[in-house]
């Protein structure tokens, strides 16, 4: 620590950060607007000015950017000093030119940076009587809206776009005061990460398309401190809500996950919970004619068919970890099964085992800061986007650190990038087709997924002779690997990434000696393992039997009744074997949205989405955080865990009468399950209160509370309570920072856009106070180190008239819930079959032609899409989209020119 | 009077090809240095005293000396000319570039040898297309005789030197914003911290060095540091090329003793004023730097002596204003210029310039007020030295801030009369 001296008064910073991060660590307010804490400095904006004086008698003094200065001790500084200010109040006045002063009428109003730091500023009256620069916008697609007569030229946009997220199809055009930040021509913004310039523009040039079509003010918004339910990644989030409608889903800081960023599946997925799918009400009998009952009816028929005969419950990965819980309870252990194909079940309970063996998995913010990193098998950004963003990162490590001994700052961001220019550290990417990191790789190797496992066998072997051998790797793979592991060893905090989506366990347990082979040579290695689901690994710790289990009970008739929770059976298993079980005894399903499984089941049960219930999900890390329900479900809409906690009351068990709220539930579950013991504490329970008080979800500007339901009734209604949080539905509470796990929103005095985080965390960038949300599950295993896994496979062989059909992951449409929003489904792709060029040359069919897709009994007629990369012998179906979507991948299959 | 730099230019405006260079003793100072260790060059030419030509005048040597050297040092390094020569009112380089481009070749040979560059550029403005000819060919002469490229001079060492025409931008003539444009971004200046000589040219220890310093360098290996120091009539080492435009009889470009003052040029080399105009006052350097006025007529022209009255020689090619223009319509002219020029990174100068120029035109217009001129004093402030990312705007400061000294009567007239005086006759 470093002390320095602001307007006479001492603080200890830390000097690896710039003066304004320093400052605004310490709750200084000093403006500013090119800096972003993870973007780093240009000093292009000047808005940050401080004064520096050389010594105590130094009494002018000398105008210095803060975001560009280095802190050095007993530095004397002023923010205050009258000539700053004025220079600061010069440069808004300057940026605030040609800017529309609509701030009443303009939708970023309320949560503008640009507004904040103009009325930090002071400025009021624009002196410039000229003719403002006016700017024809873009169409950007469907996630963004473009308003270039607002941009103030602070070059967040394609510093964030272009340098950090990798971005091509973006960037500045012209100079002087008009330049334009933009696409060559007006279309669909490319990179999966573009809706963070909603956020990381100040104002209000890049803001959110869906939120527009449902806009609400910031202060008339009701936020909850929630997990993001489209991927294992588990990235916080604050949704939002008005008037009963989801209106949009901002980033919620953790330093250990997704720090400032979020994907654009995460940010954008959410109008699900808002679309005609949702099931608002309980409804029995099929098909052609289904009737919408009352709750109690709903519980009276429910109730019955448990007591009937044998039932048995198959639970969720989307599900929260109390609503399997509760599932499970009602049908036992022994009847309750996983809602996850067999295939990936089993790759799942390896990897489960491998973490628990070791090396645990790593958090993002270690894998940001790993010096070289092996991605073997997995299509990052489309399985984990946001982890892509992270690996984007990491290899700017080496160049970092270097740049740092040379004595330029990490912080120092133009000189760090013109010094590292296009070099990329160590990263290796071993896929099936070709990624969308490949740009950054230093290095790839394309080929079928026991290929894939035999050269990071070969890693591990080179890296470690005890580990097993490869017999017959040609000779160029060989050297691939030696190259691999010659990074690998050189590096001081390797990374290992691998997970689900070849659907092949031998890469994966490739991917784990590499890991182990590291962490005997006492690497400190990152090692992260993908999955697909929000809860996935949650679900796979509660232990069901597998799915298939379930469809042979089914078969020998031990399932009079079938409960499903939120689960769409069809996108687990083929649709004959679906069917077979559904029309072997009774149907129960509790979900939120209408699926083919709904359409099936004789008794429907509306459960909550994500924005309208708590409970606890596990990432793909072993991270265990709570989410909380951002409005009340209406009308007979619950809990999904509270539907089957009323069967339990009305079958007399004494779950029924036990669990009043979410905190009973938690602890029984943590009860039952030792692996889940810590789950109690993921966030404070609901008896937790600051000074006696909630804490509001609202922010305390919030109008019309008491008028809002006006013109339904004139006297105000009690707001809802919740019994499940210390969370409140209204903007009354605790005015005071609740813990992180709790935090709905940032807001503070005089920062009212999102960067009010600024005043949240321990210090700039770093975790928020009171440390980031989440507790670990898995923790490094003690004792003697994991043995290796020796099951090096065969080579592949093709196999003539066959492909073996591997599942190809999209960010827009392989996730159920975000390809019922409709912007991120007018990005989905549309079913394909996909084969390399080779092979589509060989079958004589062009990009688009019709062709049969023949798989496990099933058929298709699908267009080819022709994917260069894809190895020989070797085809692709989008995962979780399309007629054969519930078909377990990889599988082989025909395919067949249509005549 | 010795005019090292000139001497060998032809009086006919044809480029002097490599035979006749070499008649006339050319690439004699090149082989030289072959044969100095590169501290040895440095140091002779810290001993010259000569300051860098484009107009921050700051020492050669020195800067050299901040190329980290030994066998540790980043490979490769570079060395760059600075022919983008875009000043309103300066054309000297173009004299040098077109009439003796393998004096600037020679010298860059020498200042590569002494910080060990292994590669160059000629970054020449886009419209020079002449002087780009004669490059090409003064290079694909000294390539073929084995002064460039691989072992050259048979010393072992290579230096790859290459032609880069600009896409045209103001913005490309400071070091940085050249050094970017160089490798094909936008033509923002950089932030410094770390300084070029550091990580300059694709992140590589890389010295920008206008063409005429270049250019005097094989005279300095020649004749030695001495010889250069007495050169000049004052502190300020060599000879210097001077300019004049304007309402002179003979507009041109002369290279003269370092220090000649104004008046000299003007009367003995431009011929005096036009018959009916009296000189009023000149950028002594190029648009960007503050009037001068009669009372500085016989100041020397140097680096220091300029400085002391409150104006920089920069690239010593005065624009000269007469009585008879109007100095409000100059001002916002030039102003048009840097405001057009500005790259759009640092606000005060996108937004300050931007301004300026809208109030000028409308003094000028005759629809100013006196609001206009204090705004106008307070960008000047505004754009101060420090407070914006690059030299450009501080550069558009000072003609204007002059001018509002030294002509402020003018500006106050045009607001009274709601017209421009010059304009619609006095």
């Amino acid at each position: 620590m470093t002390r320095i001296f602001v307007d006479k008064k001492p603080y200890e910073i830390n000097p690896k950060q710039n003066l304004l991060e320093a400052c605004l660590g310490q709750g200084l307010d000093l403006p500013y607007f090119c800096w972003h804490p993870a973007l780093g400095s240009v000093g292009a904006c000047r808005q940050c000015a401080v004064k520096i004086y050389r010594d105590e008698k130094d009494t002018r003094g000398r105008i210095m950017m803060a975001c560009m200065t280095v802190p050095t001790p007993d530095m004397i500084v002023s923010i205050d000093d009258p000539e700053v200010r004025d220079f600061r109040a010069g440069i808004i006045e300057g940026l605030m030119m040609s800017h529309p002063h609509d701030c009443p009428v303009c939708d970023e109003g309320g949560q503008c940076h640009l507004q904040d730091m103009t009325v930090m500023t002071g400025h009021n009256y624009r002196h410039y009587e000229f003719e403002k620069r006016t700017f024809r916008n873009q169409y950007l697609g469907p996630l963004l809206n473009h308003e270039m007569n607002r941009c103030i030229q602070c070059y967040r946009c394609t510093r964030f776009y272009n340098e950090y997220a990798g971005g091509e199809d973006f960037g500045p055009q012209k100079l002087r005061n008009l330049v334009y930040f933009g696409r060559a021509e007006d279309g669909i913004l490319e990179n999966e990460f573009s809706g963070n310039l909603d956020e990381v523009c100040p104002t209000g040039v890049f803001t959110d398309k869906t939120a527009k079509q449902h806009y609400t003010r910031k202060w008339d918004l009701t936020f909850a401190p929630s997990v993001c339910p489209h991927c294992a990644v588990g990235c916080n989030i604050s949704p939002a809500e008005r008037y009963g409608t989801l209106r949009r889903v901002v980033n919620r800081y953790n330093s250990e996950i997704n720090g400032y960023f979020l994907c654009d599946r995460g940010r954008f997925g959410y109008e699900h919970v808002n679309g005609k799918d949702r099931i608002r009400a309980p409804r029995a009998g099929q098909n052609a004619k289904p009737v919408e009952i009352t709750r109690a009816e709903a519980l009276d028929r429910f109730s019955s068919l448990a007591a009937e005969g044998k039932m048995i419950g198959i639970g969720s990965p989307r599900a929260s970890l109390e609503a399997n819980f509760a599932l499970r309870s009602l049908v036992g252990a022994e009847n309750f099964y996983a809602g996850i194909a067999d295939a990936e079940y089993a790759l799942l309970g390896e990897m489960l085992a491998i973490q628990r063996q070791g090396p645990a998995p790593a958090t993002l913010r270690q894998l940001e800061h790993a010096d070289a990193a092996f991605v073997l098998g997995e299509d990052v950004t489309n399985v984990a986007p946001r982890m892509a963003l992270t690996l984007r990162q990491t290899v700017r490590q080496v160049f970092l650190e270097k740049i740092e001994k040379m004595g330029v700052p990490r912080w120092q961001d133009s000189a760090v990038r013109e010094l590292a220019q296009n070099d990329h550290g160590p990263l290796f990417i071993a896929s099936t087709y070709a990624t969308r990191l490949d740009d950054v790789a230093t290095g790839t190797y394309r080929a079928a997924p026991d290929d894939l496992a035999r050269l990071g066998f070969a890693v591990a072997h080179i890296l470690d002779a005890s580990s097993p051998d490869v017999p017959g790797l040609p000779a160029e793979v060989r050297a691939q690997a030696e190259r691999i592991a010659l990074v690998l060893q050189a590096a001081a905090r390797p990374a290992v990434v691998s997970g689900v989506s070849t659907g092949n366990a031998a890469v994966i347990r490739a991917a784990a000696d590499v890991a182990r082979a590291l962490a005997k040579a006492a690497k400190p290695v990152s090692f992260l393992l993908t999955m697909e689901e929000a809860n996935t690994l949650g679900l796979a710790i509660l232990a069901p039997k597998p799915l298939g289990q379930a469809f042979e009970a089914a078969k020998a008739g031990n399932a009079q009744t079938v409960v499903i929770l939120e689960n769409d059976l069809y996108r687990r298993a083929p649709a004959a074997t679906v069917d077979a079980l559904l029309a072997a005894g009774h149907v129960v399903v509790l979900d939120s949205l209408e699926t083919r499984t709904t359409e099936k089941a004789e008794l429907v049960l509306p459960a909550t989405p994500f924005s309208e219930s708590d409970g606890t999900l596990v990432s793909s890390e072993g991270r265990a955080q709570r989410f909380f329900s951002v409005y009340p479900p209406v009308g007979d809409v619950q809990d999904a865990w509270r539907w089957l906690r009323d069967v339990l009351g009305l079958l007399t068990r004494p779950e029924g009468l036990s669990w009043k709220n979410l905190d009973d539930v938690v602890e029984a579950v943590a009860r039952a399950v030792p692996a889940l013991e810590r789950i109690r504490d993921a966030a404070p329970g609901s008896k937790f209160r600051i000074a006696g008080a909630k804490i509001p979800r609202a922010p305390h500007r919030f109008s019309g509370r008491t008028s809002m339901l006006a013109n339904i009734q004139v006297s105000e209604p009690k707001p809802p309570e919740d019994p499940d949080s210390p969370l409140s539905f209204t903007m009354e509470g605790a005015p005071v920072e609740p813990p992180a796990a709790l935090q709905p929103f940032f807001w503070t005095g005089g920062w009212n856009s999102i960067q009010a985080l600024n005043k949240f965390q321990e210090e700039i960038a770093g975790p928020l106070r009171g440390g980031d949300p989440g507790v670990l599950l898995i923790e490094p295993a003690t004792g003697s180190a994991p043995g290796y896994l020796n099951t090096v496979p065969a080579a592949f062989a093709p196999r003539p008239g066959e492909w073996l059909v591997v599942p190809r992951h999209h960010i827009f449409g392989s996730e159920e819930l975000s390809a019922r929003a409709p912007a991120i489904a007018e990005l989905s792709p549309k079913p394909y079959v996909a084969l390399g060029a080779e092979d589509a040359a060989a079958l004589g069919a062009a990009e688009g032609s019709p062709v049969e897709v023949k798989l496990d009994g099933a058929t298709a007629r699908l267009p080819l899409r022709i994917e260069a990369g894809l190895p020989r012998g070797v085809a692709a179906l989008p995962a979780g989209l399309g007629p054969l979507d519930g078909i377990t991948l990889p599988i082989w299959g025909r395919i067949e020119v249509t005549r | 009077m010795e005019t090292p730099l000139t001497a060998k230019i032809r009086p006919d405006g044809e480029m002097i090809d490599l035979a006749a260079y070499e008649r006339a003793g050319g690439y004699q100072s090149a082989r030289k240095a072959m044969q100095m260790a590169p501290a040895e060059i440095i140091d002779t030419v810290k001993k010259s005293g000569l300051r860098g030509r484009g107009g921050a005048g700051f020492p050669t040597g020195m800067k050299w000396s901040f190329v980290p050297s030994g066998p540790d040092a980043p490979r490769p390094k570079y060395l760059v000319a600075n022919g983008d020569e875009m000043e309103p009112g300066t054309f000297k380089d173009r004299v040098l570039l077109e009439g003796d481009p393998h004096e600037l070749v020679e010298g860059m040979i020498i200042a590569a040898r002494a910080i060990g560059a292994d590669r160059g550029y000629v970054f020449l403005r886009g419209e020079y297309t002449d002087a780009g000819e004669r490059i090409e060919r003064a290079l694909h002469e000294a390539n073929e005789k084995g002064y460039l490229g691989k072992n050259i001079f048979g010393s072992g060492a290579d230096f790859d030197l290459r032609l880069h025409m600009s896409g045209g931008r103001y913005m490309c003539g400071e070091e940085t914003g050249l050094l970017n444009a160089l490798e094909g971004k936008r033509a923002n200046p950089r932030a410094k911290p770390p300084f070029p000589q550091v990580s300059g040219l694709f992140g590589k220890p890389t010295i920008v060095q206008n063409i005429e310093t270049l250019c005097n360098l094989p005279h300095i290996v020649e004749k030695g540091p001495e010889w250069f120091q007495k050169l000049s009539l004052t502190g300020d080492a060599g000879t210097k090329l001077y300019g004049a435009s304007g309402k002179v009889k003979k507009p041109g470009c002369w290279e003269l003793p370092m220090g000649t003052p104004m008046r000299e040029v003007i009367e003995k080399y431009a011929g005096g004023m036009q018959d009916g105009v009296k000189f009023r006052a000149a950028l002594p350097g190029g648009a960007s730097t503050d009037f001068l006025t009669t009372d500085h007529l016989d100041v020397p022209m140097d680096f220091t002596e300029i400085a002391k009255v409150g104006s920089r020689l920069g690239t010593a090619t005065m624009i000269v204003l007469d009585d008879k223009t109007c100095p409000v319509g100059m001002v916002y002219n030039l102003e048009h210029f840097f405001a057009q020029e500005s790259c759009g990174w640092c606000t005060p100068c996108w937004s300050g310039l931007h301004w300026a120029e809208e109030m000028l035109a409308a003094i000028e217009a005759g629809q100013g007020s006196m609001e206009h001129l204090a705004r106008l004093e307070h960008i000047c402030k505004m754009v101060a030295p420090g407070n914006t990312f690059c030299a450009l705007a501080p550069g558009a400061a000072e003609p204007l801030q002059s001018a509002l000294k030294y002509f402020r009567e003018d500006f106050e007239r045009h607001i009274r009369e709601k017209r421009c005086p010059w304009r619609d006759g006095r």
